[in-house]
């Protein structure tokens, strides 16, 4: 081939075994994460009488149905218990790591691979799940399957795919106070929109990037599914090595060094092609929410809710009081003003360390007004916020402290949002009835939905900081 | 899986943007398994009021409609969750067959792996769907997978793309995990290549 390629071609090109006639190509898997969803693929799997070919690469996790306030049993409601003991005998049954209800390791399985050093850059990671894209900001190729495609890949450690078409989003310049790395992914899918990019696998380049934490790129390339990106790419830098380096799975001794080596080859050449190029001048971005039942929905905490009026489309306008309807909100109100009931800090999106910090140091010496509930993304997270004091600055401030899991970011292990209130939530989807029947979400940042949870309202974080 | 050769049915327009997963399928019903009947989760909080009622006005709970095979969406229809339930539920309740403007990704690739058709047109001639069925009620469309059109009720008929594996297997019912197992030579040697070249990718820990 020889000229400048992607850093998604790198990766995609070390695991292609073969290029069938009609463009689809047979690839070789080196990470497959399961959760409690998995169950059908199993299904599907025993009804063929077929065994899992590489137990070995397949780690199981609880996440999706584990109770956050009562974590020892797994959960109390039997039938959300029975979908966490199908996923502990499957696992049993074909051999595969589980981190299982009460594991040290057991956590969001987003949050658990990187975690560990299961994710390592280079490598190429599915899960059925739509967020898989998350472990891409390591730079690995991680993308969200379902059910049929995770029975293929348990039987094969193989899949066939498309290769999809590849978008670079450079985001350059200083981020503002108060702005974080979940405001520039849903400032982004607001200018490129929920489909903006369907069909692509998105790279995100540029200082900001750089700039960013490396847990911060994961809140990034975790929400790179809510633009309709296959999976979100970040080239592995030095701070990228200094996150993996002596995490439980990453490569130890002279092999991290020749893992090193290879790794720091991993980077688009100057000069590669994109199909599309997506360019966001970081000094646009403000503390955002979203306010509609879309991601793509969002703007600025100084913004007013849009005007039906002002939607030429009929269609379009339809679609809006609709939204607007379902939301409760008022055209043309100020977002500052909206009222919320409970506030979620957790998920995938924004429950490492970093995020809980950030909300902590809003929370810290004020008081919550309404329901707040704080989910660590995983239980080492968990440990090393009561560690820090992070517990006691959330209970001293009236937030419950809760066990690791999905939680209210889907509602199925019963943590949800009652129909018709209002959530601060940080996790990802803001969809019709996701968080409950009926409940209306706005998503935001960790230190926004702090803010909000002290307040009892949407709130401009930098102002309730400066004192406003 | 079920084939996929030729549709002649009822149609209903579903005309609103980005209908993700959580609304084909809300996450509670996830707990079922495939032998449950997923069609009566189908759009369940879309087509129902608060207090459990059906709404009149949803497409799918009007007496013609109710056995539509074929389902005219828009944009981004399936965005969002992987769960491919959500396919389950359209199958079950008997549509074979979404056209719209354009698909979630994986929805698409899950909806091939259970005999559901996915077709793409363009935004105007899907408008242009639902102003027929708009006119004509129960009207019936026509779909070909062998051919790769879609025949209107209005006489019109439209082509559509589809990767020639994926119509493939729909159309023989094809399960790929076979075909694929059928490359093990392949498979290992590809393996055994990576573990020289990285060690650390085929291993953990
Ligand atoms: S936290 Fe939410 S988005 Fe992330 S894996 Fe769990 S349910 Fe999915």
């Amino acid at each position: 081939m020889g000229g400048p390629t992607t850093l998604f071609e790198k990766v995609w090109t070390r695991h292609a075994i073969l290029d069938r006639e009609d463009g689809t190509t047979l690839l070789s898997i080196d990470r497959h994460l399961c959760h409690e969803g998995s169950f059908h693929a199993f299904d599907k799997l025993k009804a063929q009488n077929r065994v899992v070919r590489r137990p070995d690469l397949t780690v199981a996790i609880a996440d999706h149905y584990v109770s956050t306030d009562a974590p020892a049993s797994g959960n109390p409601d039997p039938s959300r218990r029975e979908v966490i003991e199908r996923l502990t005998a499957n696992a049993g049954a074909m051999g595969v790591r589980l981190y299982g209800v009460g594991a040290p390791e057991q956590g969001i399985v987003h949050v658990v691979g990187p975690e560990q050093g299961i994710t390592l850059p280079g490598l190429l990671l599915v899960c059925g799940d739509s967020h898989t894209a998350t472990h891409g900001a390591l730079g690995c190729l991680a993308f969200g399957i379902g059910a049929s495609e995770v029975a293929h890949v348990l039987a094969t450690q193989t899949l066939w795919q498309k290769k999809p078409k590849t978008m670079r989003v450079s985001i350059d310049g200083p981020l503002g106070p108060g702005v974080s790395p979940k405001d520039v992914i849903l400032h982004l899918i607001s200018v490129i929109g929920a489909n903006g990019a369907t069909g692509h696998m998105i790279e995100y380049a540029g200082s900001t990037i750089r700039a960013m934490s490396v847990e911060g790129r994961m809140t990034v390339c975790n929400m790179s599914i809510e633009a309709g990106g296959r999976a979100g790419l970040i080239a592995p830098d030095e701070k990228t090595f200094a996150y993996l380096e002596d995490r439980r799975y990453a490569p130890k001794g002279a092999e991290w060094d020749r893992a090193l080596a290879d790794w720091r080859s991993l980077e688009s050449d100057p000069g590669a092609r994109f199909d599309k190029e997506v360019s966001i001048d970081a000094r646009d971005i403000a503390p955002s929410v979203t306010w509609g039942t879309s991601p793509e929905e969002a703007m600025a905490i100084t913004g007013r809710v849009p005007d039906p009026e002002g939607e030429a489309d009929p269609a379009r306008r339809a679609a809006l009081e609709n939204t607007l309807a379902y939301m409760g909100l008022a055209p043309g109100s100020a977002l500052t003003e909206v009222p919320v009931d409970r506030v979620f800090i957790g998920s995938c999106t924004n429950a490492r360390i970093e995020d809980l910090r950030a909300a902590a140091a809003v929370a810290k010496g004020r008081s919550a007004k309404v329901t707040a509930i704080v989910v660590p993304g995983s239980t080492p997270i968990k440990l090393q916020a009561e560690a820090e004091g992070l517990d006691r600055v959330f209970i001293e401030a009236g937030f419950e402290w809760r066990a690791t899991g999905c939680s209210m970011c889907v509602g199925m292990n019963g943590d949800l949002t009652p129909a018709g209130e209002r959530c601060a939530s940080t996790s990802n989807r803001n969809f019709k009835g996701r968080q409950g029947p009926g409940s209306r979400t706005h998503l935001m940042s960790p230190a926004m939905a702090a803010a909000a949870a002290v307040t009892g309202r949407l709130t401009d974080v930098r102002a309730l900081m400066a004192g406003a | 899986m079920e084939p996929f050769r030729k549709l002649d049915t009822v149609a209903a327009a579903l005309a609103v943007e980005n209908i993700d997963t959580d609304q084909i399928i809300p996450a509670r019903f996830m707990r079922a398994p495939r032998s449950t009947d997923h069609g009566q989760f189908l759009f369940h909080d879309m087509r129902r009021r608060p207090d459990g009622t059906e709404r009149e006005d949803f497409p799918l709970n009007q007496h013609e409609l109710a056995r539509a095979g074929v389902l005219v969406a828009d944009t981004n229809f399936g965005c969002g969750s992987s769960r491919e339930a959500a396919v389950y539920a359209l199958f079950d309740a008997g549509i074979r067959c979404v056209i719209a403007p354009s698909f979630g990704d994986i929805f698409y690739s899950n909806a091939t792996k259970n005999g559901l058709l996915p077709v793409v047109l363009d935004r105007e001639t899907v408008q242009s769907i639902w102003r027929t069925l708009e006119v004509a009620n129960s009207a019936r469309v026509e779909v070909d997978l062998e051919a790769q059109t879609v025949h209107l009720p209005d006489g019109t008929t439209h082509r559509f793309e589809i990767d020639p594996f994926k119509k493939r297997c729909l159309l023989e019912g094809l399960d790929d995990i076979d075909l694929t197992l059928g490359h093990s030579d392949e498979i290992v040697a590809h393996e055994r290549a990576a573990a020289d070249a990285t060690p650390w990718a085929g291993t953990i820990g």
